[in-house]
């Protein structure tokens, strides 16, 4: 089978020419998933690009991608497939005459035309090529993951009344996960592994740079900054990349190019959102500096 | 698939013990997982060490929490592979004097630097590395920092061959003659003295962040080269032993060291949202509620009376109600340091959730952790405000519970788990063991939880069978795999 990149460098390439930042281990992961035919179950806190890569590997190698969003009390109806039955109620209504016998009917009734086929089969069953997400999937039951391992090894389905649709391509596969929950040992078999944790200082300033128009690279710069030093305070909830971006926006819309105490104090709430996080950063910020040696 | 060739089978060899090894620290790796690693590496460039670390993390660390022993063991085995992944023979006292940086110092910004490398940094005067380290931290010069911490630990370290010394022994030896700490402010000050105006306080803590950075990427590099060097004096399978640690999840509460017990606060929220989950569990069994009658029949017009839709009353999920006790005596300490933190991730996610400490006396302390966010505060004043000291603070488990049983047994009914936790060491007081049995008739259901190894319960003053007849349930939770295990057991 023809391999869809080059290399790790390929992949990351690309990624970058849809404004996605990859480091070596989410290069390597995308890289790996494509030669090895597995799905990528992806860890990390909220807002580090767990949702983005998905959606970035579909852009950049021009696949559609179909979600599954994960919510308590997802079943086997919304994520698989679900029969008509109201059409094939009609079907039989219609058929009250009696001119078809009921074998033939049943054939007919559990046909492809009155099959509802919901985010995992479709994936299955596209000609196009697909990037499938399976978001936030510790969001499920534990015992709804079963539901996904048979797609996830074999890529195909089984309907009792139809047989085993098979894929006819194999689809990057994307799960995410805020670690809400351990997953089964059984998932995480199937899957490679990748855990997503804020990026280091150079790369955030990169994705800055890529995501905020308008933005200087002196301020991009502090920004990164600034943001790593509040990340290393012990806080309820560090801030995610998409609040830093979200700051870096605002500070720019402010047309501000240099962040003092100040400014940060009077912003701080668009990066953390606890109170007690944010007062915490206010102290933090207007301390002596002295206070930090050692 | 290629198929493996003879020219990377020393490659598969090293792979099966870096695996075996891996399982030697505790991972749990697969059959599957294993033939997954021995695939992914043949997709991979050989000498692309970066590459192949993380090939192999996507395929066999299926668990942020054991990528640290990860990083171990993957050093160990593969730091001394240069381009072909094999041992240099010519290693004897001064291995690494002029190999080359295998994982490709170019990934780095800065391209200059290279003639730190090599044999050139020999006739340095010790001012002179000073220097060059200096100017390295300064600029942020990775290769520079790689190369300068490789000059120090040849120098400094004073590594034999064959001495029976650990790695901690080396690292020491090496930073004392660096005074890190001292070439910091240094940089501070040099960086004051630099700009215009003065710099405000908080610039100078973004820029001491700045170079804390760079120190920290020195000193790892620094640890790695000694690492390097003991695993070419002792050998690959010695030395993994030797670094091998328990996993986070195995990490004894009692000895917990700082840092473990950092990592083990982050371990513990969702351990205890399942914990929870599992213990309102019983109330949701099925996913559908009962029948709602009149939403069917509503539905049901629309197919001309025909009821093709039956529709369900969503079940009403109860939140659980969970009261914790729990011994914060001198003799359980670590574990109280523990429990406290396991109380506060409970009650911060769940509502019902009623916390109490005990020594001799006890006392509720709920509120301590509803009135804040912060954990650090909410165990200060536990410590400092909660009553729990009677009559001279050592352990009495009778009395705590006559306390407990006579002002908050009301409050216990058919729905509350009541979760206890402590070692039964009851300095040879009256057990009072009845409150338990009324208490486990009145409940849901009663656990225990002892942090105490199982040898050890019911000798000296320990009357922990006493209690634990009376229970649903007696746990030895000493360490993160137990207490998931007792959560897992709950369903
Ligand atoms: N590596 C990156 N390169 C470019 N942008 C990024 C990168 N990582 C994160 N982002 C930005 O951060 C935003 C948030 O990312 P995303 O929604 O994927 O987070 P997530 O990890 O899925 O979070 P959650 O757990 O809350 O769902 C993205 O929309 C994107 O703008
Ligand atoms: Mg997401």
């Amino acid at each position: 089978m023809d391999h869809r990149f080059e290399s790790v460098g390929d992949v990351r390439d690309k990624l970058s020419s849809v404004d996605y930042l990859a480091d070596d281990a989410i290069a390597g992961i995308v890289h790996l998933a494509d030669r090895l035919e597995k799905p990528i179950l992806i860890e990390g806190p909220a807002g580090t690009g767990k949702t983005q890569l998905a959606k970035s590997v579909a852009e950049m190698s021009g696949a559609r991608l179909i979600r599954l969003q994960c919510y308590e009390g997802l079943d086997e109806a919304k994520a698989l497939y679900e029969w008509n039955y109201k059409k094939q109620l009609l079907r039989i209504q219609a058929d009250r005459s009696g001119e078809s016998d009921w074998s033939e009917l049943e054939d007919d009734i559990f046909s492809d035309e009155f099959l509802l086929t919901r985010p995992l089969l479709e994936a299955i069953r596209a000609d196009d090529p697909v990037v499938l997400l399976i978001d936030e999937v510790d969001r499920v039951e534990i015992e709804t993951e079963a539901l996904l391992l048979e797609i996830l090894s074999e890529y195909q389905v089984s309907i009792p009344e139809l047989g085993t649709v098979t894929a006819k391509q194999i689809p990057l596969v994307f799960l995410t996960s805020n670690n809400t929950r351990e997953l089964s040992e059984a998932l995480k078999r199937r899957c490679l592994y990748l855990h997503l944790d804020y990026p280091d200082m150079d790369r955030e300033k990169e994705i800055v740079l890529t995501r905020v128009p308008g933005i200087t690279e002196h301020l991009a710069n502090q920004v990164a900054r600034v943001v790593r030093s509040i990340r290393q305070l012990e806080l309820k909830k560090h801030p995610s990349v998409s609040e830093t971006i979200d700051w870096a926006r605002t500070l720019v819309l402010l047309g501000i190019d240099q962040i003092d105490a100040e400014t940060a104090t009077e912003t701080v709430n668009i990066l953390l959102k606890y109170r007690t996080d944010i007062e915490k950063a206010v102290k933090d910020m207007n301390a002596n500096a002295d206070s930090y040696s050692g | 698939m290629p198929t493996p060739t003879a020219a990377e089978s020393p490659l598969l060899d090293l792979l099966t013990g870096f695996i075996v090894e891996l399982r030697n620290a505790g991972l749990p790796v697969s059959l599957t997982e294993n033939l997954d690693a021995m695939e992914a590496v043949q997709h991979i460039p050989l000498e692309d060490r970066v590459a192949l670390k993380y090939a192999l993390a996507a395929t066999l660390v299926k668990n942020n929490s054991h990528w640290k022993a990860f990083e171990i063991v993957f050093d160990v085995y593969f730091s001394l592979r240069g381009e072909e992944y094999v041992l240099d023979s010519e290693l004897t006292d001064d291995p690494f004097e002029d190999d080359e940086d295998e994982d490709g110092a170019n990934r780095g910004q800065g391209g200059e630097g290279n003639e730190g490398q090599g044999g050139s940094n020999k006739g340095m005067t010790p001012e002179e590395l000073a220097e060059m380290l200096y100017n390295a931290l300064m600029n942020g010069d990775a290769s520079m920092m790689r190369s300068m911490a490789r000059e120090s630990v040849r120098r400094y370290a004073g590594m034999e061959p064959g001495r029976p010394v650990g790695g901690t022994y080396y690292l020491y030896r090496t930073l004392r003659n660096l005074d890190l700490d001292g070439v910091l402010e240094k940089l501070m000050q040099q960086q004051q003295d630099e700009s215009e105006e003065d710099l405000s306080q908080f610039e100078q803590r973004l820029q001491r962040d700045e170079y804390k950075d760079r120190i920290d990427a020195l000193k790892k590099e620094i640890e790695a080269e000694i690492r390097r060097r003991l695993v070419a004096d002792r050998g690959v399978e010695a030395m993994a032993k030797t670094l091998r640690k328990p996993l986070p999840e195995d990490v004894d509460f009692m000895h917990a060291s700082r840092e473990e017990m950092a990592n083990l606060r982050k371990a513990i929220y969702p351990l205890t949202r399942k914990l929870a989950v599992r213990l309102a569990r019983k109330r949701r069994r099925g996913r559908k509620g009962p029948l709602d009658f009149r939403h069917t029949i509503r539905t049901s017009l629309s197919y001309g009376g025909v009821p093709a839709e039956p529709k369900f009353k969503n079940p009403r999920p109860k939140k659980p109600e969970i009261m914790v006790v729990a011994d914060i005596s001198g003799s359980v300490a670590a574990f109280a340091r523990f429990t406290l933190h396991l109380v506060y991730a409970l009650s911060s996610q769940f509502t019902q959730v009623r916390s109490f400490v005990f020594i001799d006396g006890l006392d509720e302390v709920t509120e301590y952790f509803e009135q804040t966010d912060d954990i650090t505060e909410a165990i200060h004043r536990v410590n400092s405000e909660a009553d729990v000291v009677w009559v001279d603070g050592h352990s009495d488990y009778g009395h705590a519970l006559e306390v407990f049983w006579n002002n908050y047994g009301k409050d216990v009914g058919p729905k509350t788990s009541v979760l206890i936790l402590g070692d039964a060491r009851n300095n040879y007081h009256a057990p009072n063991s009845w409150i338990i049995k009324d208490l486990s008739e009145r409940a849901r259901n009663v656990f225990w939880l002892n942090p105490e190894p199982k040898s050890y319960w019911d000798t000296g003053d320990s009357i922990i069978s006493e209690y634990s007849q009376h229970c649903d349930g007696i746990f030895e939770v000493r360490n993160l795999r137990q207490l998931e295990s007792f959560a897992d057991n709950l369903a």
